[in-house]
């Protein structure tokens, strides 16, 4: 009432509101559904479903359930044997991993090198981080043939590519007044670099080599699928030879083991620092 | 003896820093340099050993120039040149003792550098150094557990491992309360007496300055403008030096802020060369 | 003072007793873990030793690139992002309402709780590679059992993310709703959904990208993609396609990584 009675008779109190939308331009608000819209008909429509075949997922997922329960673990040793090997592996690459990814780091690193080793380094990096793991093994089976071999050397690859990245990063954030104190004693550029770089980028360096072998183990279970060896070639015969009680066993362990081995490098991360 | 003629530096295309500075350090004297920020005394120091290059100029040691050494001659040339550093550049993760032991780098081989086998020689003076300073039962202690007058100390030790033939000391104190600071300066007079070593610091504070030099250089937009005994630093060269660009530290004691100065052309503590 | 004579002959160990034991132990530990990978591995050493030889070799077999099938590829390519586009948006529709039973501070009852952080678990420990090979198994090859794989694995990723998010959440404007007498639905439209929606877009954004690299390889086990012909081509040994498939699936990932920071830089 007294809105209304006051001074300014003539202007009334609002009685509409709507919310300001998120968009602010109109044409654009509708225009995104439209491209949302579009794109879904265009996607849909142009992607070739064979919904034959889809329409047996029904009694095949049927059967696959029904032939994998319960999981079967009559063949122990053949997992085990297994996992041994990709966790062989995952050692293997992530010491090879973590060592080579120095190197790389501190040719990727602005602050330490010219500019043309500097391109290199973080070509390297690049490269090894935009190809999946396991397109890079199924270049490896195809090279150095079927086996762990294979398994090693991709995730090798990939930990140069992860750690050297993030190291890389942590070098070019150092504090320089050690770099500058070391080299005002007159130190050579190794010594410069094992006094004042390496220190400090330690704790970093030991947290991402529990975390790489913690990712490294998993990976080498998927290298496998395309023939790196490991747990991941044991899964694919299994699948293959439609053994899906065996199967399944060997993918309730791997769930398993990759939770035991995400809470373990978590527990050892948060100790060391 | 330390020969500077015609010292020039110039940052990109700015107005030089330097402009042909001049000035001699003969037999063992403490020399202060004062002047506002920027007007090119960590950049003079910076040039003498070199981690920043000098425009032109000649900068002479004992008869060695310095300005035309290169690789190996140069990192030959640090190693007789002690620097010390307003923000201590201690290496954090290590002890005070491979702090230390690190003003040897110059000298050790880098298989020696990297396992921490230095000479037993090397040993004894810097756990003679260190007794000198009262740090010697720190030697175990990491770098970044002593509180800052006690890391200074270890910049100086690390400074004098070097067996230099001339210190320098850039800002040594700033970064310090008023008590410690001057503990750190009558270390420095009193080491450069028993040494019988010339030491040049920067230094902010013109009482200090005053009280424990035998020289006064004072340089104002890269030019020296003032050079003479403490006694001879009146009113009218303290306005000369400092005169409507800042007030001086004169009297009081209090050390400026302990962050590193910017000064108006980019000439920074962690220049990054 | 230099000629203390206290100091002669003074040693000076950079670690004390203690700790070179603890040192010492855990680098014999490692150099027996090491011992046993390198020596129970099955690998056939000389084939070691002749690995770079052989990298080289399939290396210049794929030299020059062969650019003769590039419009195959560049449609491939396209299956290949509409395969991680989709998938991400089907995803939404699972994650969000696992994320909020999955978060310690809206989950309805302890039940909820659990199924959700099951859901999350089993979602995430389960590689995109073994979701497609299962759907492969269930579907046949073909872009659906590449979807799925994809939208199982990010449900886990997503999901994760998005209760973390929630559960960080300031609770006082969620007090303050439920004090004007709103109800559940209600207090979350206006107190939870405005607070996580940044973190919602930018994790939706990251599993994009994420996708876009997972999705090159569903081909490798038959579920759509790029990964398709990549596999082809490696089964005919048409090593200069191989080159030119790969330098498209850079180009695809550094375009992704590049769409994903504009997208960053405007929504968030």
């Amino acid at each position: 009432m007294t809105t209304r009675s006051s001074a300014d008779g003539e202007r009334r109190v609002r009685r509409t509101w709507h919310r300001p939308p998120f968009i602010a331009n109109r044409a654009l608000r509708y225009g995104l559904w439209l491209a949302v819209a579009g794109y879904l008909v265009w996607a849909l429509g142009t992607l070739p479903f064979n919904w034959e075949r889809i329409a047996e997922g029904v009694p095949r997922a049927a059967r696959i359930f029904g032939g994998g329960f319960p999981p079967s673990f009559d063949r122990a040793d053949l997992l085990f044997s297994g996992f041994k090997e990709s966790l062989q592996i995952a050692i293997l690459a992530t010491l090879l991993g973590v060592m080579l990814s120095i190197p790389f780091a501190v040719m990727a690193a602005r602050n330490l090198v010219p500019r043309p080793v500097y391109v290199v380094g973080r070509a390297v990096i690049i490269v090894s981080r935009s190809f999946h793991p396991v397109i890079v093994a199924i270049l490896f089976v195809a090279a150095v043939g079927f086996g762990p071999l294979a398994g090693i050397l991709t995730l090798t690859l990939y930990s140069i590519g992860f750690v050297g990245k993030l190291l890389a990063e942590e070098i070019e954030e150092i504090d320089w007044g050690q770099v500058e104190a070391m080299k005002a004693t007159g130190a050579g550029y190794f010594a410069t670099l094992v006094y004042a770089v390496f220190p400090q980028i330690l704790p970093r360096q030991v947290g991402l080599s529990m975390y790489q072998l913690d990712s490294n183990l998993r990976a080498s279970a998927v290298v496998g699928i395309v023939g790196a060896g490991g747990i991941g070639s044991t899964l694919m015969n299994a699948f293959g030879r439609y053994d899906y009680d065996f199967a399944f066993a060997i993918l309730l362990v791997i769930i398993a083991v990759i939770l035991v081995s995400e809470g373990v490098s978590g527990w050892m991360r948060k100790r060391i620092w | 003896m330390l020969e500077i003629t015609k010292l020039v530096k110039r940052y990109g295309s700015d107005e030089p820093v330097l402009q042909e500075l001049d000035l001699r350090v003969a037999g063992h004297s403490v020399v202060a340099i004062v002047g506002a920020s920027g007007a090119g005394k960590s950049t003079l120091l910076r040039c003498i050993n070199r981690l920043v290059e000098p425009t032109s100029g000649s900068i002479k040691l004992n008869g060695t120039e310095l300005v035309t050494l290169k690789g190996a001659a140069l990192r030959r040339a640090r190693r007789k040149i002690g620097m010390v550093f307003q923000g201590f550049n201690l290496i954090d993760r290590l002890t005070v003792m491979e702090n230390v032991l690190a003003g040897r780098l110059g000298y050790v081989n880098l298989y020696q550098a990297v396992t921490r086998r230095y000479p037993q020689a090397d040993i004894e003076r810097a756990f003679a150094l260190l007794e000198r300073v009262e740090i010697a039962h720190y030697a175990n202690k990491r770098a970044d557990a002593l509180s800052g007058g006690e890391r200074q100390r270890v910049g100086v030790v690390r400074a004098l491992m070097q067996e230099p033939e001339i210190l320098l000391a850039d800002e040594p104190t700033a970064s310090l309360d008023p008590r410690t600071s001057e503990q750190i300066m009558r270390l420095l007079q009193s080491l450069a007496s028993e040494m019988s070593l010339p030491v040049l610091i920067n230094i902010h504070n013109v009482a200090q300055a005053k009280a424990y030099t035998e020289r006064i250089v004072g340089l104002r937009h890269g030019k020296m403008i003032f050079d003479g005994t403490p006694a001879a630093f009146t009113r009218e060269a303290l306005e000369a030096v400092y005169g409507g660009i800042e007030a001086p530290d004169e009297a009081v004691t209090e050390p400026p802020a302990a962050s590193p100065r910017k000064g108006p052309r980019g000439v920074t503590h962690d220049d990054p060369l | 003072m230099v000629g203390k004579p206290s100091v002669k002959g003074r040693v000076w160990q950079r670690r004390d007793r203690r700790e070179r034991l603890i040192r010492y132990v855990v680098l014999l530990l490692s150099l027996t873990v090491l011992y046993w990978a390198v020596s129970d591995v099955d690998i056939f050493w000389p084939w070691v030793w002749d690995a770079p030889n052989q990298i080289g070799r399939l290396g210049a077999r794929m030299w020059p690139p062969d650019p003769r099938d590039l419009g195959e590829i560049l449609g491939a390519l396209l299956e290949t992002v509409h395969i991680a586009t989709l998938a991400t948006a089907l995803t939404l529709f699972v994650a969000l309402p696992v994320s909020y039973i999955a978060a310690q501070n809206t989950t309805p009852n302890r039940a909820c709780l659990w199924l959700g952080r099951f859901i999350l678990v089993a979602s995430r420990s389960v590689n995109t590679i073994i979701w497609a090979l299962l759907f492969v198994a269930i579907f046949g090859p073909g872009v659906l059992a590449g979807i799925l794989a994809i939208m199982f694995r990010s449900i886990g990723f997503v999901g994760k993310l998005m209760g973390e998010a929630i559960e960080e959440i300031d609770r006082r404007p969620v007090e303050a709703m439920q004090a004007t007498g709103a109800n559940k639905a209600k207090v979350i439209a206006y107190a939870v959904v405005p607070q996580v929606m940044p973190a919602f877009f930018a994790i939706v954004i990251l599993r994009w990208d994420i996708n876009i690299r997972e999705s090159t390889v569903l081909g490798l086990v038959g579920a759509g993609g790029i990964g398709v012909i990549l596999q082809g081509a490696i089964d005919t040994f048409a090593w200069p396609t191989v080159a030119t498939i790969l330098i498209a699936i850079i180009a695809l990932v550094l375009l992704g990584e590049a769409v994903t920071g504009v997208l960053r830089s405007r929504v968030i």
